[in-house]
C-alpha cells in the first residue's frame, strides 16, 4: 500500500514527464507551451512535497506567470509556418532517441550506484530549521539576506540587464512618424509661439 | 514505501533527458529549442532542491533560486533575440541563422 506522499510524488513526477515529452513531441508550439506550464505546475507541486514551499511557488509565480506567458506572446505573434519547421524531426529521431537513451542510462546508473560521504553532515553550513518553527520563506529569507545578499543583489543586476537587453533589442524606432517632443514643447514661450500681425483694413494678410 | 532521493534525482535525470533529447528532434524550431532549455534548467533545479532538502541545507534552495533568475534572463533575451531575427529575415528557421558562417 502505498503512502500519501509517495502517491504524490508518483503523481506529480508521471505527469511532470508525460507532459515534458509532449513538450517536445507536440506539432503545435503553441500546445508546446500549454504542456510545459504543466511541466512548471507539476514540477512545483513536487517541491511542496520536498518542502520547498517557496520556490514552488516561485515555480508557478515565474514560470506560469512570467516565462510561459512570454512564450506564448512570441509563439503567437510571429507569423510562421510551424509545420514546415517540424520537418527533419523524424530525419533525427533515430539518432537522437539513441543519444537520449545512452545519456538517460548513464544518469540513472549514476543516480543508483551513489552514496553520499558520511562526512557530508558536517559540510552543512546552513542547517534548514525545523518547519514547525521557521517556515520555509522565512528560513530562505534568513540566509539570503545575511549570508548571500551579494548573489541576491548579482541576480537582480542580471535581470535589470535582461530587461535593458530585451527592450533595447525589440524596441525600433519608424521613421517618418511624428512624436510628442515634451522638452521643446516645454520650452515654448508666449514669445515664440504668438506672433501679433498688424492688419491693414480690406487688405488681409 | 519511502521516496527517497534516488527517485527525485532520477524525475530530474528523466526531465533532463527530455529537454537534450527536444533539442536534438526539434532541429529546426528555435522556440522549442529554448523551451527544451527551460526544462534542462528546471531538472537542474529539481536536483538542487532534492540534495538541499534531503541533506538538510539551505543554501541549494537559494542556489535554485538564483539558477530561476537566469533562466528568466535568459528567457527574456532569447525570445527578445528572436523577434529581432525573425522582423529581420521573416524565418526563424535555425539553418537561416547563417550569417556569421559558423
Amino acid at each position: 500500500m502505498m503512502t500519501v506522499p509517495a502517491f504524490f510524488f508518483y503523481l506529480f513526477s508521471a505527469i511532470a514527464v508525460a507532459s515534458a515529452f509532449m513538450v517536445i513531441a507536440g506539432r503545435n508550439p503553441v500546445h508546446s507551451v500549454l504542456w510545459l506550464i504543466l511541466t512548471f505546475v507539476n514540477a512545483a507541486g513536487l517541491f511542496l512535497l520536498i518542502g520547498a514551499e517557496f520556490l514552488a511557488m516561485m515555480l508557478v509565480v515565474v514560470y506560469v506567470g512570467a516565462v510561459a506567458v512570454l512564450f506564448l506572446f512570441v509563439v503567437m505573434m510571429l507569423d510562421v509556418d510551424f509545420a514546415e519547421l517540424r520537418e527533419g524531426f523524424l530525419q533525427y529521431l533515430p539518432v537522437g532517441a539513441l543519444v537520449g537513451l545512452i545519456f538517460l542510462v548513464e544518469l540513472v546508473l549514476v543516480v543508483g550506484s551513489w552514496v553520499a560521504s558520511p562526512g557530508i553532515t558536517s559540510a552543512i553550513t546552513q542547517p534548514i530549521p525545523n518547519p514547525a518553527q521557521v517556515t520555509n520563506t522565512e528560513a530562505i529569507g534568513r540566509v539570503l539576506y545575511t549570508t548571500y545578499v551579494h548573489y541576491f543583489q548579482l541576480a537582480g543586476i542580471v535581470l535589470l540587464v535582461a530587461m535593458i537587453g530585451a527592450i533595447v533589442l525589440t524596441l525600433h524606432h519608424r521613421p517618418n512618424v511624428k512624436r510628442q517632443n515634451i522638452s521643446s514643447q516645454n520650452a515654448r514661450t508666449r514669445e515664440t509661439a504668438i506672433e501679433v500681425v498688424k492688419v491693414k483694413s480690406g487688405e488681409g494678410l | 514505501m519511502i521516496v527517497g532521493l534516488s527517485h527525485y534525482l532520477t524525475v530530474a535525470a528523466i526531465l533532463f533527458t527530455l529537454g537534450a533529447l527536444g533539442i536534438f528532434l526539434n532541429r529546426k524550431n528555435v522556440i522549442v529549442i529554448l523551451m527544451s532549455i527551460e526544462l534542462m534548467l528546471l531538472a537542474v533545479n529539481i536536483n538542487l532542491v532534492a540534495f538541499s532538502a534531503f541533506h538538510g541545507d539551505i543554501v541549494g534552495q537559494i542556489f535554485a533560486l538564483l539558477v530561476l533568475t537566469v533562466a528568466a534572463a535568459e528567457a527574456a533575451i532569447g525570445l527578445a533575440i528572436l523577434v529581432v531575427f525573425f522582423r529581420n529575415r521573416g524565418s526563424i528557421a535555425v539553418e537561416d541563422i547563417n550569417a556569421m558562417k559558423g
